[in-house]
């Protein structure tokens, strides 16, 4: 019995999870290395690595911030609506990603609410860098508050009090009392929540308008090399987003060993 | 005042749920709100018109009935996998174990190409099985495929804690009485199980219903074959039918919530049910 459902387990794993990582790297490297290569350091595909880095580094710090805060408001304070809040925030896990980018198409677009009075004053945010921003705050929300929430719940608030009742300010209470209680969720929370912002395809892409060389991340260009029929540069580039996500693995194995 | 104070020694709470609930209005609640504004616009019979028109319900079918498939297969391989992991000992497990997280980690254009590389006429596996006549790239099984690739960490991971908290002296007693294997499993093991697994299973089947990057590429998207309605909302707003886009993502939102909210039945019941073990 142990045999057969290990061989079954393996047989899956092999087939849905092994198979596809190493297509990515096996079709990445069909052509050689200087093919492989050429694919990551032409002009396009570097400005698809710059848009992507850009993008993140706006979103995950405004998620973090949010994370800590909104964890610190559950989990330190009684009030009413706690549990709504707590499902609110969750909310946009459960919103399919072309909705997402939808939203801010029927807020932000031509044709949209705020539209034409953008237009009228040269802003842009559909189918520029913002609507890419906008769109991978919302699909990244939930991802550093949800790791968080539940940690600092089981922890209380015994310590924090302690800590202020001695007389430290509210900020050096967080600093050198919450921070590093918290140290290891938040890490892993920022993590994943790195990921989906570097990694995410359905929601940018109905912002993103697909203009290369200005709003083309990461994800886009591999669509759009993938569509011209540049398998061999398609897959490059989809390598780097593969050994992130191999990264981000790691880093979420060694957090998960660290925290026990 | 006093009392306020004196209730709550640390600082910060005004300041703290202010900043949260600003910016979760701000980036979540007004953008879907607008969603719902939109629809209103339109009268009830348009707007029915619209979301029950053939091919939205072909997609319909499609992206629904692909993704409880797919969510089915996932309890069942997941219910083992999760087995595998916690009862036994095998070479490389903690590698598996790591990798079961692909899914949410690879980004899902990514894992899009990737599978429909290896599932075309000339790839890995479909150069195998074409000739056997079972095409997987752009047919509703290669949807399936890719439904399944995705949600596959939803169930390992729901029902892995419960069944490493699980007791083997359950097992044990249930097997000194005269259960067998099969008994044991059924009687003892599954009851327990089964919160986590529905919830898995659930999260898992609303994952893949709202699923689009890693679909689009090994679909296929021949309208009313293999066009799922996240597909459908984009072809809409790439042809300026804003309405049409929107009525279609409010009954897909619809769907969500009322899975969202099944979900956290289904999760306090898992809680309650693991704490009382």
């Amino acid at each position: 019995m142990k045999g057969v459902l290990i061989a079954v387990a393996l047989s899956f794993f092999s087939l849905f999870l092994l198979l596809p990582l190493v297509t990515v790297f096996a079709e990445a490297l069909r052509k050689g290395w200087a093919v492989y290569l050429a694919a990551l350091v032409e002009p396009d595909a570097l400005f698809a690595i710059y848009l992507t880095l850009l993008v993140t580094a706006i979103a995950v710090p405004l998620n973090l911030i949010f994370g800590v805060t909104a964890a610190w408001t559950i989990a330190k304070f009684d009030f009413r609506g706690k549990q709504l809040l707590t499902t609110l925030i969750d909310l946009p896990f459960s919103v399919s990603p072309v909705i997402v980018g939808l939203m801010y198409v029927l807020i932000f677009g031509a044709q949209g609410w705020f539209g034409p009075w953008l237009m009228e004053h040269g802003v842009r945010i559909v189918f520029a860098v913002p609507g890419l921003v906008l769109a991978t705050v919302f699909v990244t929300f939930p991802f550093v508050a949800r790791e968080l929430i539940p940690l600092m719940q089981a922890q209380g608030k015994e310590e924090e009090e302690a800590a202020v009742v001695l007389g430290a300010s509210g900020w050096r209470t967080f600093w050198h009392v919450t921070l590093p209680n918290i140290k290891w969720g938040l890490i892993y929370g920022v993590v994943l929540c790195n990921a989906r912002a570097m990694g995410e395809f359905g929601a940018v892409s109905v912002v993103s308008g697909h203009i290369r060389g200005q709003t083309n991340t990461l994800p886009l260009h591999v669509e759009i090399l993938y569509n011209e029929y540049q398998f061999a540069a398609a897959f490059a580039v989809a390598s780097l987003l593969a050994l992130l996500a191999l990264l981000t693995l790691v880093v979420k194995s060694w957090v998960e060993w660290r925290g026990r | 005042m006093h009392a306020r104070a004196a209730r709550r020694v640390l600082p910060g709470f005004p300041l703290a749920l202010g900043y949260t609930l600003v910016y979760l209005s701000l980036i979540v609640l007004i953008p879907l709100g607008a969603v719902f504004l939109k629809t209103a616009t339109l009268g009830g019979e348009q707007f029915w018109a619209m979301v029950s028109a053939p091919r939205v319900m072909a997609s319909y079918r499609i992206s629904f009935g692909l993704s409880l498939l797919a969510a089915l297969i996932n309890a069942v391989f997941g219910l083992i996998f999760a087995w595998v992991l916690v009862r036994y000992r095998f070479p490389g497990k903690r590698i598996v174990d790591a990798l079961v997280d692909l899914p949410f980690a690879l980004p899902t254009a990514v894992a899009g190409i990737a599978l429909t590389a290896i599932y075309s006429g000339n790839g890995w596996l479909g150069q195998w099985l074409e000739p056997l006549g079972l095409k997987v790239a752009f047919t509703p099984l290669g949807i399936l495929v890719a439904l399944t690739f995705i949600g596959l960490p939803f169930v390992v991971r729901t029902v892995q804690p419960v069944l490493e908290d699980l007791d083997t002296e359950l097992e044990e007693a249930a097997a000194s009485l005269g259960a067998d294997r099969w008994q044991t499993f059924w009687r003892v093991v599954l009851p327990v199980l089964t919160p986590a697994l529905l919830t898995g299973f659930a999260l898992a089947f609303a994952r893949a219903v709202g699923e689009y990057g890693s679909v689009i590429f090994i679909a296929g998207n021949v309208p009313m074959v293999s066009e799922i309605t996240p597909l459908l909302i984009i072809t809409k707003l790439e042809q300026y039918d804003y309405a049409g886009a929107t009525a279609i993502a409010v009954v897909m939102l619809v769907a969500s919530f009322a899975l969202l909210f099944l979900i956290n039945g289904l999760q306090a019941w898992t809680s309650r049910r693991h704490g009382s073990i």
